[in-house]
């Protein structure tokens, strides 16, 4: 019994594994091709945006099959409720590297730097937050879930700096209106994919602790 | 919460071999209670010494307190009381070789109860009770024996609740049945917990966390955890308990 729960439990571990990589991968390409104006590359990461729906209905599928075939308890039981929620907030985040590669397909040349690197600053914490949720729910490790949360602090600031960057150029410039709006969309974009980065972060502190949020949900 | 049952300090020896080891646990009124551990690790030796089983069984020792309704169940009663208070259920089935009628009639008749239509209330009401009298009504004075396993469990928790005792012990009593009778057993005791207090020892970790509202698991003669059962199947406290629960061991 207990071989064959451990054998369906290693698939579901590495399976969440790919699904991380694939959405770090989706929202490092997103970043890079606004970088560049790669307009072939965000056409790839759109497309590649099914894969990950693909991934999610798999997970949710062997966690659910789990469920039934082993009624696990204890932390077994959370690991795989934990999973079933990650997965929602992991496929959101492979939509936001899609919307923001949509935008990237009508935008033209970027003009404002500043603007550009707290989007990369914000690319690069995002994707830093998933690596720590990923290693965290593999290693059930505490710490590294709960230095998320403050890292979802460090988005939400650069997120206030790029509003504050966008609002000076619209007063600077104001030719540019629609590209400043399309580059406040990809920020707000990144800044939603902190938060489901920090809720999936929560439940793998409930997958460790049985606690989510400070609250006992079970 | 309101505990019908404490047991404070208890150690119990089969001759040299110590079989429960510093038991301290209550059972709650109007609960249900799952004991639950490897086999071997003391749950029906704990329910027999709640129901003073052990009192003929030679070369054992039992130190500590047992209180029902904060009386000692050793000191302040006599067995025979004691027994109508807190009846027990075994794993298999034991009907008497005798009518279905006189086996949940047996208890009360010891009691001194002797007026037909008393008798035939106390029948009714019984059987009502174990959710067997629609099944029964009809054979009342037929063997006992002649029943399925599952009937003949339900007529053993009939007879056992004919003389309306406080506690229901029961040791595996599903282990020997099919799904539907075990449903059925569970059901009941769902339902029993409104008038009567239980403890059920079992095997299936699925019954406890269905029916049990606290569990107490037990290793080697130890109670290693006591606690709500949701907690227990969501959060164990102890290593242990996870081990044992999640099929790592026992
Ligand atoms: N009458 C007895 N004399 C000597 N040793 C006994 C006696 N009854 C039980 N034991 C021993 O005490 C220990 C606990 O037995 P007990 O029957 O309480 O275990 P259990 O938890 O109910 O196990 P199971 O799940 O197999 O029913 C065992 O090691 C058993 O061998
Ligand atoms: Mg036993």
């Amino acid at each position: 019994m207990r071989e064959l729960f451990i054998k369906q439990l290693e698939e579901l571990n590495k399976s969440l594994h790919q699904m991380g990589i694939l959405i770090q991968d989706a929202i490092h390409n997103a970043i890079e091709a606004l970088k560049t104006m790669d307009k072939e590359k965000a056409k790839e990461i759109i497309d590649a945006d099914s894969i990950i729906d693909h991934k999610e209905k798999e997970i949710e599928s062997a966690c659910l099959h789990l469920l039934l075939q082993q009624t696990p308890v204890a932390g077994d039981l959370r690991r795989v409720s934990s999973a079933l929620k990650m997965v929602t907030d992991m496929e959101r985040i492979g939509d936001h590297a899609a919307d923001i590669s949509e935008i990237v397909l009508i935008l033209n040349k970027i003009e404002y730097q500043d603007i550009l690197d707290c989007l990369m600053k914000m690319a690069e914490t995002t994707t830093k937050m998933l690596d720590k949720c990923m290693n965290a729910y593999l290693s059930e490790d505490l710490k590294l879930a709960d230095q998320v949360a403050d890292m979802d602090d460090i988005v939400d600031n650069l997120f206030v700096e790029v509003k504050h960057a966008i609002a000076n150029a619209v007063v600077m410039d104001k030719e540019n209106g629609e590209q400043v709006l399309d580059l406040l969309m990809i920020a707000k974009y990144f800044e939603r994919i902190g938060d489901h980065a920090e809720n999936i972060s929560e439940w793998v502190v409930f997958s460790i602790t049985g606690v989510h949020k400070d609250e006992r949900v079970i | 919460m309101e505990n019908i049952i404490e047991i404070k300090n208890a150690d119990l020896h089969y001759n040299d071999f110590k079989a429960l080891k510093n038991i301290n646990m209550n059972i709650p009124k109007h609960e249900i209670t799952a004991l639950i551990g490897p086999s071997g690790c003391g749950k029906s030796t704990l329910l027999k010494s709640i129901n003073r089983m052990n009192d003929l069984v030679e070369g054992c020792k039992i130190e500590g307190e047992f209180l029902l309704e904060g009386k000692n169940i050793y000191q302040d009663y006599d067995v025979n009381i004691l027994r109508k208070e807190v009846g027990m259920v075994f794993q298999k089935p034991n009907p008497f070789p005798m009518s279905v009628y006189d086996n949940v009639a047996y208890g009360p008749r010891t009691h001194g109860i002797r007026k037909k239509k008393d008798l035939d209330d106390i029948v009714e009401d019984a059987l009502n009770k174990a959710a067997i009298w629609e099944e029964l009504k009809d054979r009342l004075k037929k063997s006992a024996l002649g029943l399925s396993g599952g009937q003949q469990q339900r007529l053993c928790i009939a007879r056992a609740l004919a003389v309306k005792p406080k506690v229901l012990l029961m040791d595996e009593p599903t282990s020997a049945l099919d799904p539907i009778s075990t449903l059925k057993i569970e059901e009941l005791a769902e339902e029993l917990k409104k008038e009567y207090t239980i403890a059920n020892v079992t095997h299936n970790m699925k019954q406890a966390a269905r029916i049990s509202d606290t569990t107490a698991f037990f290793l080697l003669g130890e109670m290693i955890e006591c606690n709500q059962t949701t907690e227990i199947f969501s959060h164990p406290r102890n290593n242990k308990t996870e081990e044992y629960i999640t099929g790592r061991f026992g």
